[in-house]
């Protein structure tokens, strides 16, 4: 039994790799001539490096996320934080403008953000997580209607803001790989690795508490700390790629949900290296969409939340028991 | 040994138990009997720190439960809920695996393989190994989860009503395995149990509780009167002679 | 009864408060002086603007109950069940499809997929193992953020995306005599739930037991359903996106009340209005003289008033 799970899981990472190697290749030089290729490679490049960071840091998320919160069909996306990057874009192109001092070039503003969005996003779990003696929803609800309050409160601003000033706020308001700044992606790769390695000491204690609460306790795993560990590196993961690209909500439902059929195991040292791939390799294929055949008319990021909101319905109508 | 003091438990201004205090015998099944409500899963639940207690200590082999590294107390005692349940997709042989957590950490050696066989044998589940426990009837996944806490391999075994929803055949399977346990391996098997005859006829000792406070306690010879069973349950019982032991008559 | 005539008055001293709040000065004294306008004022926006409120608080608190007990779930409303969504994307495909629609065919357009899309939800949370109460308005929300993805989708290929976030606002401000009229169509539906009031406490109690009871289950949840998604498509196509009224007066009338439908329908009625009113008073002196939308006022108190319920809610059923 375990032999033959172990082959499937080794054929599924073969196929990923090819398939991801293949999607690469097609991206990078579909398209190009010789007087592109000056121009077209290292862009590319970028991009692909930008998608490796987004895809770990949101694959990562979505694995841990679904193990401390028991469910299946949940994803980081929805604990609000989209919603306050919003809410901080907004503030700062009502208030500064949409010339030099609102754009998302230097770091220090990238920074802000990033220590913003973080920073409150984990007191506020932080806080939830302590007050209620450690209940998880509460955490997420309490995280989705601060979510559903900083939305409404960036609507209202968003209707009395400027047109012409909108319409760089639309820009940031969907997630889009075509401005990226390749210094501020090292920033997020490091905030991404960094997380990776803590989290995954703690993969095989998250592989017991798959069990649920009270198992896990009975087994001596210490429930409160690693789930909170956990909820610190989804918000600092989930800002990180935020931060780097734009919101991509429902991303994360859709690969973790995917891996789970290739891999079906509840090993975490499987699971996320496999959401990882097939992150990456959405993204790149969510790429070649949005660049070859839509011509950069929709953001990438208003495409996966599409493709991720089919995917959510699909899989609520496929699974029996929730 | 298993002892307690003062344990109280309120939920808003509501004590659901209140000063409970015993010290458990070390060996044999211990059962816990009361009406619905009465506070009995809620001590189990304290005393395998599920749970929070309001007020009072509990104390395991003479070290207060707070004090205890919580991996460390995992190998000396573990605790099965009421009706337990998995989102995941885990096999029987794997969750079994799982109860070496507290030894391996993940990683299993030959000895932790050797304790896993054994429990799936003791359990009879050897031939479900392979088999997912969302597809098990509820009576196998029982056992699966039994066979678990029996490869976790601690000295107090605590089962929240093991024999919830359980046909006679396998409830009386459960409880002779859990006596066997408890006279082989010297284990301190605590457990919540609905049918009072299974107590009369497995259980050394007894605590009955009644509206959140301890009220008997004693050997089972001892609490199988029908004047103490009549005030726990607030019924007429009779006990009468069976077989060598007691049996409890409320039918009527 | 001498608190029904409390509850009355006070509605009706509020309500004439909120006639006489405005950037238009109204006065008692000048109102029938015919020069200066007042009385047309008064007429064509004050008056419709109280009624679309009294109407769109109460018939939307009223859906929340209806839905809560149907899905025995107290943190069940149409704003934590995707219905308003629903709505919006229907508004959306009939601007997009049909732009010179008639608002009656843009509240039909949302009904139909409002109704379709709470009838997933329903189905949903039927599947969904009764482990915490919390979850079914997590899975509910989600599915809300997933259709809104959709209209999102959409609105961008358009290039609608702002137009969509003003009409998407809960706003009495822009309500005037021809543009809201169709909000009444709760009024009758409120009454048309209390006629079906045993019915929903009886669906309440479970599908077994309303078998047992001689209900047809499926029959009295699509009522409900049906009642709820009309109130709901009517708010949104009226006036915009009304958020967090059915959740928390219903929990909150409860508390006091119990959870007969019958018993509590008035009550729940009484408080959405009052509740609307107030916010609605607050939105416009808040920042006076600017008005801050009653969408905006709502999302920020409604959630406050959520995380307390849930945070009593949890030891209250744990």
């Amino acid at each position: 039994m375990r032999n033959s799970s172990k082959r499937l899981s080794a054929a599924g990472f073969s196929a990923a790799l090819v398939l991801l190697a293949a999607l690469s290749a097609l991206y990078l030089f579909g398209g190009v001539s010789a007087e592109t290729w000056d121009y077209n490679i290292p862009r590319r490049l970028n991009i692909l490096a930008a998608i490796a960071v987004v895809g770990t840091a949101v694959g990562l998320s979505a694995v841990v996320f679904q193990t401390v919160t028991e469910n299946y069909v949940l994803t980081p996306g929805i604990m609000g934080l989209d919603n306050l990057y919003i809410f901080i874009q907004t503030l700062i192109i009502y208030f500064l403008g949409s010339g030099e001092g609102g754009m998302m070039t230097s770091s220090a503003h990238f920074l802000l953000t990033l220590a913003l969005m973080a920073g409150a996003s984990v007191g506020v779990f932080v806080f939830m997580f302590r007050i209620n003696g450690g209940d998880v929803y509460f955490v997420v609800l309490a995280g989705l209607v601060f979510g559903i309050a900083f939305g409404g409160l960036s609507n209202f601003m968003q209707v009395i803001i400027d047109p012409s000033e909108f319409s760089v706020l639309e820009g940031r308001m969907f997630a889009s790989f075509n401005r990226i700044n390749v210094d501020l992606l090292g920033v997020s790769a490091a905030a991404t690795a960094a997380v990776f390695l803590w989290l995954a000491a703690d993969f095989k204690k998250l592989d017991v508490l798959s069990l649920g609460r009270n198992p896990s306790i009975a087994l001596g795993v210490e429930y409160n700390r690693t789930v909170l560990k956990t909820l610190v590196s989804v918000s600092i993961l989930t800002s990180a790629a935020t931060v780097l690209v734009g919101p991509i909500t429902f991303l994360g439902i859709l690969i973790v949900s995917i891996a789970r059929f290739i891999f079906p195991t509840y090993r975490h040292c499987v699971l996320v290296p496999g959401t990882v791939f097939i992150g990456i390799c959405i993204l790149v294929f969510g790429m070649l969409i949005a660049e070859r055949m839509l011509q950069f008319a929709v953001p990438l990021g208003v495409i996966i939340n599409f493709a991720g909101g089919i995917f959510f319905i699909g899989l609520m109508l496929k699974i029996k028991r929730l | 040994m298993i002892s307690f003091t003062n344990i109280s438990k309120k939920y808003r201004e509501e004590f659901v138990l209140k000063e409970a205090f015993a010290a458990l015998p070390s060996e044999g099944i211990i059962a816990f009997i009361g009406g619905n409500g009465a506070g009995k899963s809620t001590l189990l639940n304290i005393i395998s720190r599920l749970l929070n207690a309001s007020g009072g200590s509990v104390f395991i082999d003479g070290k207060n439960l707070c004090e205890w590294n919580t991996r460390e107390l995992a190998k000396k005692l573990t605790i099965l809920g009421q009706s337990p349940y998995s989102a995941a997709r885990i096999t029987v042989g794997e969750l079994v695996a799982f109860g070496r957590f507290p030894h391996s950490g993940g990683n299993l050696s030959e000895e932790d393989k050797n304790k896993i066989s054994e429990a799936l044998a003791l359990t009879e589940m050897e031939h479900l190994r392979g088999r997912f426990i969302d597809e098990l009837s509820g009576g196998q996944r029982q056992m699966a989860y039994i066979a678990m806490a029996i490869a976790q391999d601690t000295k107090y075994i605590l089962f929240d009503e093991p024999l919830n929803n359980l046909d006679m055949n396998r409830s009386v399977k459960i409880m002779k395995l859990l006596h066997r346990l408890s006279r082989e391996r010297a284990k301190s098997v605590l457990i919540v149990v609905h049918d009072i005859n299974f107590v009369s006829f497995y259980a050394d000792y007894v605590v009955a509780l009644k509206n959140g406070r301890i009220k008997y306690a004693g050997d089972t010879d001892s609490i199988m009167r029908s004047d103490i069973l009549c005030d726990i349950y607030d019924t007429d019982i009779s006990v009468e002679p069976y077989g060598g032991g007691k049996i409890c008559v409320y039918y009527k | 009864m001498a608190f029904r005539i409390f509850q009355c008055v006070f509605l009706v001293l509020i309500s004439a408060i909120s006639i006489f709040v405005g950037v238009a000065d109204i006065s008692i004294s000048e109102l029938f002086n015919r020069e200066n306008g007042q009385m047309q004022i008064l007429l064509s926006s004050r008056i419709p603007r109280l009624l679309a409120i009294l109407a769109a608080g109460s018939s939307l608190a009223v859906s929340g109950l209806i839905m809560q007990r149907i899905t025995r779930n107290r943190f069940v409303s149409p704003t934590t069940a995707g219905t308003m969504e629903w709505c919006r994307l229907g508004v959306m495909a009939a601007i997009l499809l049909l732009p010179d629609a008639p608002s009656s065919l843009r509240v039909a357009c949302a009904f139909t997929v409002s109704l379709a899309g709470t009838m997933l939800f329903i189905g949903i949370v039927n599947r969904i193992r009764n482990r915490s109460i919390i979850l079914v308005p997590l899975v509910g929300i989600m599915l809300g953020g997933v259709v809104n993805a959709f209209s999102t989708f959409f609105a961008y290929r358009y290039d609608i995306v702002q137009n969509m976030a003003s009409w998407l606002q809960g706003n009495f401000s822009l309500v005037a005599a021809g543009n809201y009229e169709l909000i009444y169509l709760g009024i009758p539906l409120m009454f048309l739930s209390y006629f079906y009031a045993d019915k929903f406490t009886i669906a309440g109690m479970g599908k077994n037991t309303a078998s047992t009871l001689g209900l047809n289950h499926a029959a009295a949840v699509r009522a409900g359903l049906v009642i709820v998604t009309v109130i709901s498509s009517v708010t949104v196509v009226g006036v915009g996106n009304i958020p967090f009224v059915g959740l928390i007066v219903p929990n909150i009338v409860s508390i006091y009340k119990g959870d007969s439908v019958k018993r509590v329908l008035w009550d729940t009625a009484w408080f959405g209005a009052l509740l609307v009113l107030l916010c609605d008073i607050a939105g416009r002196l808040v920042l006076f003289p600017y008005e801050v939308p009653i969408g905006i006022i709502l999302s920020v108190l409604g959630s406050t008033v959520f995380l307390v319920l849930i945070a009593r809610g949890k030891i209250a059923y744990a």
